[in-house]
């Protein structure tokens, strides 16, 4: 069979024709594995939830609360805090990426996944162990951005950047931070023993007015 | 030497895609930083490449000359989008190290670069065996590749410790590291071609 010509006519209709199959093709895949995919990523957060959230007997998570766009998984034994699941997301090298961090009732960083990210394989995809590993200041484990300094060392702060991916650290750092920030903010209603917490509360308390319009400014 | 056989081994070492046509430099410099990962994103252009090749070669003669390049990257593209949508709902653990690759590959000029020069103007099993030839060829060397890089940057193999990371030198993690590796193994390959 000899090839087309290549007048206009025929032009046309074969990229219609090739562009329509491919795009007919693509849709009904898609709506094929909507279902599953979504499945998959509730499924990574259900897991990722239980996984940064402190072990203690008895617990129980409540329901998912929005705060600052980000969203907070409160888990309580009886009416006590014990810590909470904050999923946030943060722009990083790549674009932006969800990470998943869980403190306990004093603040410190139980553990954290990094649900979703597309940072440059090899360097910065490192951030979804490096800063669980415990060696020289590079893990965030069991310490509180309440008494160390979520900075990298390079910048003055208390934790070592993932080698050659000092902006995909950065990131992390802060989006730990904003965790962090979100978490201790509203936390202040719900306990009152947390000592790291209890400024905030007075604070509040005082200026019932003032501190909270300040913050919501900020994150505008 | 009979012909389907000449043309499966062609891209094993005569013509491999890294070493012998210089081909898809991008993600063989990019992604190379371990084994594991330099053979994940040869084993996904595998797999993109035969499927490309097989339905290029069976549109070849509806395709007018004029538009077949932006023909064959909308069934390229295609292809690329249906291993990950299928990638991503159905082996999630393979997914989440290998997704970052997969756009890459829309780009990868082996891809195209086969398409043109073989599925174009052959028929669809001999495609089919250009496109495994010259995928197991860009597997096999970029996992060469990842595997150089890997030790000599981080002292691991396929993840494996060889010895402690302090002693590894960094610089073979990075992009310059890349071109040293390739340069050396591109002297080895062309010693044993002579």
């Amino acid at each position: 069979m000899k090839r087309l010509e290549s007048n206009l006519l025929n032009m046309v209709l074969s990229l219609t024709l090739v562009t329509l199959a491919a795009a007919a093709l693509l849709g009904g895949l898609y709506v094929l594995t909507e279902e599953p995919i979504q499945k998959q990523k509730a499924d990574k957060q259900q897991k990722a939830i239980t996984s940064v959230l402190p072990v203690v007997e008895g617990m129980e998570i409540a329901e998912a609360e929005e705060v600052n766009g980000m969203t907070i998984y409160k888990a309580y034994v009886g009416d006590s805090l014990v810590g909470a699941a904050v999923q946030t997301q943060e722009n990083g090298f790549g674009g932006v990426f969800r990470l998943m961090v869980g403190f306990d009732s004093e603040g410190n960083v139980v553990n954290y996944e990094v649900l979703e990210h597309q940072e440059t394989p090899g360097l910065g995809d490192h951030m979804t162990t490096w800063f669980k590993t415990d060696k020289n200041q590079q893990s965030v484990i069991g310490r509180s951005p309440a008494k160390s300094k979520f900075v990298v060392s390079k910048d003055g702060g208390d934790v070592d950047a993932i080698t050659a991916a000092t902006i995909s650290s950065r990131a992390f750092l802060k989006a730990v931070q904003g965790a962090y920030d979100t978490y201790s903010k509203p936390a202040v209603e719900a306990v009152s023993g947390a000592t790291s917490l209890s400024e905030n509360a007075e604070l509040q308390e005082i200026y019932p007015d003032n501190v909270e319009p300040q913050t919501e400014e900020k994150d505008e | 030497m009979n012909k389907p056989l000449n043309t499966f081994t062609n891209g094993l070492l005569r013509e491999n895609p890294t070493f012998g046509l210089v081909l898809g430099m991008c993600p063989t410099l990019a992604t190379t930083t371990s084994a594991i990962n330099g053979m994940s994103m040869g084993l996904a252009t595998l797999f993109v490449l035969v499927c490309s090749n097989v339905v290029i070669s069976l549109i070849r003669n509806l395709i007018p000359d004029k538009v077949h390049i932006p023909a064959y990257i909308v069934v390229i593209a295609s292809f690329v989008t249906m291993v990950q949508l299928l990638m991503q709902a159905y082996v999630p653990a393979v997914y989440e190290t290998l997704g970052l690759f997969i756009p890459l590959i829309v780009v990868n000029c082996i891809v195209l670069g086969r398409a043109e020069a073989f599925a174009a103007k052959n028929g669809v099993g001999l495609s089919a065996l250009d496109g495994l030839g010259m995928g197991l060829g860009f597997t096999l060397s970029l996992t060469v590749l990842g595997a150089i890089r890997e030790l000599l940057g981080s002292g691991m193999c396929f993840g494996l410790k060889v010895f402690p990371e302090q002693y590894g030198m960094l610089i073979f993690v990075l992009a310059p590291g890349a071109f040293i590796a390739l340069a050396y193994l591109m002297a080895v390959v062309m010693k044993i071609k002579k």
